[in-house]
């Protein structure tokens, strides 16, 4: 059986269930497909994995599978195709073995050895693309299964050895604890319903109300449906030491994005002083005095300010200290006047928490914003939102 | 009794003359149609997953019914919906029509497809348009092919499992319990060779060079780093229509290609910033050359 198939995935943190492995099964069972190991991984990735960005992990681990395989089978590079048939050929009913003889596993079995052979020789060849030949599914490192490209209509199959080789999905894999999902769902608890726009629900307290007053006519009341109406600011460190966290801070963004209708977003660098910022068409900066801000945004809105505060605490708590510009007012003189305009304000923190520790100017920051720094995690933006909320 | 149990439908799809489908794709459509399970497909804008749904309808021969999703969508919608508020105010005149509640149901998507008399294929376009919660509330109905109709008390059942073709723009994540519960493929965008596939079904009679041309400098374009929009297969047949209707050849978009950006540009690139980069980098190109 596939068991061993199935907690190998399972130990490679790639999140099937059993429901998907029957269902795996069930396909087998169902010869949807003729019995080759390129099938299989097609099939085996339709089933089991959901997301494109897992496909890359499920690549490697399918590798290391089919590349231990020998350890417990006879050696040799034809074992997987073999032995993948005969665990198959188990579950297998007398018709469903006829059929598969039928179609000609031993001539399977010839093309298989045969393009392993012009394999050989192309390497000996020197081609480019041997180069790789450690990662061999095979065990055999002298060549890459890559190479297993013949021509012919038959073999029609051919790339999928390649394919989890390749990894080509290598780009998608994002392997954040965090996808945009989850970002969403933290940042909806920050919610404050309210109703406008187009009326699209029925009232029906008011349609009642009005209908009796109306001597029994139907007098339809609509409402529109509600919203959420919160506020928010962004204000976003970028640059320098951010650059680090750019993709996370982007996720983060595209979630209030579309999780937010009323967002404000403002770019500083490293710490808040008496401007911020944002990019014109052609990506220049902008400048907003921060006092503007602070007159503009009345106490109603609720601010994130996202920043890795890694810097040297001169920048926070001396005047002149930005790295910039000349300040004339320290940044911690800023962040107190930003704390007083808006007290729903929390610090988010793109930099692992346990790092924080050791950064004199994260703790500098922390102690301003009484403690409200949050990392960027699921759990603390669970935190942070209802921090904001309260 | 379950609708599953009916026999397994000996169909398959092969592609057709108008679209070319890879093979690890077909594999997924016919998983899906033997398992009838729902197929849930994923892939970068304009690589015909729509489309899809269209072809393998016409290749099985069975009727086609779509369900496109908006931001507004609800779930019940593909099912029924009972306008009571009509029937308030046909009360109130006196309609004869008021009596059967039947005459307020509006049937849905999902119930035409399950009283078909042929299989159907059902086309469920966007779903991560809707509310997070609405992949949810279809869990039931996909799993089963089943549902109630609270309004009338009946229930009504698939005769035949349609083949559910979902697609997703990745703009919200699915949630599990739904994921589980289909199959998923990812259309990778067509390698050079199934690119001269699919453009050889929609214009049989190109010239190889100007395509060869053509396909150098839409590669290329898709390499150049840090593009916002990155253009897709419809778009690069829409640039081909545009440079076979002005009779440009080979030479003048190799020209182009090593000097500036694409002639026509406008029909690959929707997004100025882009434009801006590419005319920023082949000027870099055109001063590292001197």
């Amino acid at each position: 059986m596939f068991i061993d198939f199935f907690y190998h995935l399972k130990n490679h943190k790639l999140p099937v269930s059993v429901k998907e492995y029957l269902t795996l099964l069930e396909v087998l069972r169902e010869r949807v497909m003729p019995p080759s190991l390129d099938d299989f991984y097609v099939l085996a990735r339709l089933t089991l994995v959901k997301d494109e960005t897992l496909f890359d992990r499920f690549d490697q681990a399918f590798a290391l599978f089919v590349k231990n395989l020998p350890a417990t089978m006879p050696a040799g590079p034809d074992i997987p195709l073999d032995w993948l048939i005969s665990q198959m050929q188990k579950n297998m009913t007398p018709e469903e073995k006829a059929a598969l003889e039928k179609h000609g596993w031993d001539k399977l079995m010839e093309m298989f050895k045969e393009r392993l052979k012009e394999q050989k020789e192309r390497h000996a060849g020197g081609s480019k693309w041997v180069g790789t030949g450690g990662t061999s599914p095979f065990g055999n490192s002298g060549y890459h299964p890559e190479g297993i490209r013949v021509g012919g209509p038959s073999a029609g199959n051919r790339t999928a050895v390649k394919v989890w080789e390749e990894r080509r999905f290598k780009e998608y894999d994002d392997q954040q604890e965090l996808g945009t999902r989850n970002f969403k769902v933290a940042l909806r608890r920050l919610r404050r319903f309210a109703r406008e726009g187009a009326a699209e629900e029925l009232d029906l307290d008011d349609t009642i109300r009005s209908t009796a007053r109306n001597a029994g006519f139907l007098d339809v009341k609509m409402v529109p449906e509600r919203h959420n109406a919160v506020n928010v600011l962004m204000l976003l460190d970028v640059g320098g030491s951010m650059d680090d966290h750019i993709a996370r801070v982007e996720e983060l963004f595209s979630a209030s994005r579309s999780e937010f209708r009323n967002l404000e977003v403002w770019y500083f660098h490293n710490c808040p002083y008496e401007r911020f910022w944002r990019y014109d068409t052609g990506g220049r900066r902008v400048y907003t005095d921060t006092w503007e801000l602070l007159r503009t945004y009345n106490t109603n809105w609720r601010v994130l300010i996202v920043g890795d505060a890694t810097m040297s605490p001169y920048e926070i708590v001396h005047p002149g200290g930005s790295v910039e510009h000349y300040n004339k007012e320290a940044g911690a003189v800023w962040l107190a006047r930003i704390l007083d305009a808006w007290p729903k304000a929390v610090w988010l923190n793109p930099e692992p928490q346990a790092y924080w520790q050791y950064r004199q100017s994260i703790d500098v920051v922390r102690n301003i914003m009484q403690n409200h720094m949050y990392p960027v995690t699921m759990t603390g933006l669970e935190a942070a939102m209802r921090q904001l909320s309260k | 009794m379950k609708p599953s149990q009916s026999p397994p439908n000996p169909r398959r799809f092969a592609g057709t003359d108008r679209y070319v489908a890879t093979d690890d794709l077909k594999l997924a459509v016919n998983a899906a149609l033997t398992l009838q399970r729902p197929l849930l497909i994923k892939g970068e804008p304009g690589t015909g997953k729509t489309m899809l749904a269209e072809e393998v309808a016409q290749a099985l021969n069975y009727p086609l019914l779509q369900w496109h999703v908006k931001s507004t969508t609800k779930a019940h919608q593909g099912l029924y919906e009972y306008d009571a508020v009509s029937r308030l105010r046909d009360s109130q005149l006196g309609d004869e029509r008021v009596r059967d509640i039947a005459n307020y149901i509006r049937k849905g998507v999902l119930w035409q497809a399950f009283e078909s008399d042929l299989p159907t294929v059902v086309l469920i376009d966007e779903i991560d348009k809707a509310d997070i919660e609405f992949p949810n509330d279809l869990l039931r109905e996909l799993d089963q092919m089943e549902f109630h109709v609270y309004e009338t008390g009946q229930t009504i059942r698939a005769r035949h499992r349609p083949l559910v073709i979902i697609t997703s723009n990745n703009e919200k994540e699915l949630p599990d319990a739904f994921l589980r519960r289909c199959f998923f493929h990812y259309i990778q965008f067509p390698d050079r060779d199934t690119l001269r596939d699919i453009v050889k079904v929609h214009y049989p009679d190109i010239k190889t060079d100007i395509l060869r041309a053509a396909m150098d400098h839409f590669f290329m374009l898709r390499d150049a780093p840090g593009l916002k929009k990155k253009p897709s297969t419809s778009e690069f047949l829409d640039w081909l229509a545009l440079l076979l209707a002005e009779e440009i050849d080979a030479a003048r978009i190799d020209a182009h290609a090593s000097t500036s950006i694409p002639i026509m540009a406008g029909a690959l690139l929707k997004n100025e910033q882009d434009i801006g980069l590419l005319e920023r980098l082949s000027g870099l190109a055109r001063q590292t050359r001197r």
